[in-house]
């Protein structure tokens, strides 16, 4: 008898909606839910990446260590959002924006308790991790 | 003789519900191209079926427009770029023909957006960027270009008039445009009165007004070679430079978001393969999905110093009558963006306008033209540049 195989889809917890839930970078996920939202490095060469990664296209290794990121970063650019994509209209209204960290730029949002008057491009912000009604996972960018 | 021409030009009319199959809505470019080329379907070598193919229920469409076509047995192919997917496709036609692979071939772009809903094309459109680490987030074009236009706003001083005067533009060219999907003239007054539809929110700070509707349509483009232009055609138009770039997929790749770089480089090998700086283009379609999008475009191509594209739109000099003429036949936001037929329209809109057979869009004289055509976010960037003899 052959057991059936366990297919590890934690990756289907990030987001409103995940559209992936197989990825070699599923440890995020998890350490997403410890309130940790992680980069990684490659551990052959040095090169940071946010989003993680498996592989890296420098020195075509796949020996990755993860890193938390910390610190406070610059808001590059927002925008709220007034319709949404089928399966986010709950969300509504919410901001994507993308913050610079020096070493690193995230894509993500913006954390919905902060007022529109209170963002402006420049302010400084972090990255914490955050947890959905639904229980899904993502992380949202707070006043730093 | 080893030039590369286009001969004919076609699109169908732009539209919403368009009352076909995705293989009749293909027929009305590829006749009117036809027709335009004076050819028939057995001078044909190859075709290259340039679409975004989420927006269909049939698995690789080319086979299916070969046969209704009548291309078969001749080789065909799928290309796909996104919204760039048929300047990607005049590409690799150039390729093809300068090789010496094929002596004509045809690209056809076609788009039938009006089977799923806006809410869904929205979220298809948000799968063409990076679906494991963004659209979890919510994203969808219109807000990926809000942040470029916020960024633009913060650093340069653009307005959301500045950007509603694009629209007005236009809509001045949509009028006279048989093809268009909108054809009615937009006030600027529209954008600030908070009833009219214009004005509506949809991703700060770009508003209703601001972007460009779907729509149902095709084109097609024959490419040939030196020797088949000459025996075929009377006003062959050249295709004298190409560029083609590509940049990060996920927005935390990215190093500008003031412009696009992949336009900027794109422009930069088309220019340098034409031998021709940004102030000899006579005329210009860029991919104006919003109006943000065009005043990138003023900048990233050399019209105008970054920053400075506001001006152009405010003196009027991307008017037919201006200095630099851009969009003259309505561009995406008049004409409505039917994906994979979008590209092939802009440069059929410059090949009429270089033969001198633009009818009311017709620009004065015009000697060298050039097609800007981005697909994504500025994921992948094509700059084409046409002259006539």
């Amino acid at each position: 008898m052959s057991k059936k195989k366990e297919i590890d889809d934690r990756f289907k917890r990030f987001g409103t909606v995940s559209f992936t839930s197989v990825t070699k970078v599923n440890d995020f996920i998890d350490q997403l839910d410890q309130g940790k939202v992680m980069g990684n490095r490659c551990v052959e060469c040095g090169m940071v990446f946010f989003p993680p990664r498996a592989d890296c296209y420098k020195c075509l290794a796949s020996n990755m260590e993860w890193f938390e990121i910390k610190g406070t970063g610059k808001l590059v650019t927002y925008s709220k959002l007034k319709f949404a994509p089928v399966g986010f209209e709950d969300d509504l209204p919410y901001s994507i924006a993308v913050v610079d960290f020096g070493d690193c730029k995230i894509f993500g949002r913006i954390a919905s308790d902060i007022p529109d008057e209170d963002v402006q491009i420049g302010m400084a912000m972090k990255t914490a991790a955050n947890k959905l009604p639904s229980g899904q996972l993502n992380y949202v960018f707070t006043k730093a | 003789m080893d030039r590369v021409a286009i001969i004919g030009v076609g699109q169908s009319a732009f539209v919403r519900g368009y009352p076909g199959s995705i293989r009749e809505l293909a027929f009305e470019g590829f006749k009117e191209a036809l027709e335009d080329a004076k050819i028939s379907v057995s001078d044909i070598g190859a075709s290259i079926v340039c679409s975004a193919p989420e927006y269909d229920k049939q698995r690789s469409p080319s086979g299916v427009f070969a046969e209704y076509l009548g291309l078969t047995p001749q080789p065909t192919f799928y290309l796909e770029s996104l919204c760039s997917s048929t300047s990607m496709g005049l590409r690799m036609a150039y390729s093809l023909v300068k090789s010496g692979l094929h002596d004509v071939v045809a690209v056809l772009g076609f788009q039938k957006m009006s089977e799923i809903s806006s809410a869904e094309s929205q979220e298809r459109m948000g799968r063409g960027a990076d679906i494991q680490w963004e659209s979890p987030f919510g994203t969808m074009m219109p807000a990926y270009y809000a942040m470029f236009a916020k960024a633009h706003m913060e650093k340069y001083g653009t307005t959301l008039e500045d950007m509603a005067l694009v629209r007005v533009k236009s809509a001045t060219y949509g009028q006279v445009n048989e093809k268009a999907l909108f054809r009615k003239p937009v006030a600027l007054e529209s954008f600030s009165d908070p009833e009219h539809f214009m004005s509506g929110p949809v991703s700060s700070p770009l508003r209703v007004g601001d972007c460009c509707a779907n729509a149902d349509g095709s084109s097609c483009l024959i490419v040939a070679s030196e020797e088949k232009a000459r025996s075929f055609s009377q006003k062959p138009v050249w295709i004298l430079g190409l560029g083609a770039a590509s940049a990060s997929v996920n927005m935390s790749g990215r190093d500008i978001f003031t412009g696009l770089a992949v336009a900027r480089q794109a422009g930069e090998q088309a220019y340098k393969m034409a031998g021709i700086e940004p102030k000899d283009v006579d005329v210009a379609e860029v991919h104006d999905c919003f109006t943000i999008s065009e005043i990138l475009a003023y900048e990233d191509l050399g019209f105008a110093e970054p920053g400075e594209g506001k001006d152009l739109i405010k003196g009027k000099e991307t008017y037919r009558e201006g200095s630099i003429p851009v969009n003259v036949d309505g561009g995406l936001l008049s004409k409505g963006h039917p994906i994979g037929a979008t590209g092939g329209s802009q440069i059929r809109t410059i090949v009429l306008e270089l033969r001198g057979e633009a009818g009311e869009m017709q620009v004065k004289d015009p000697k060298i033209g050039l097609v800007h055509n981005i697909g994504g976010v500025g994921l992948y960037g094509t700059v084409s540049i046409l002259g006539r003899e």
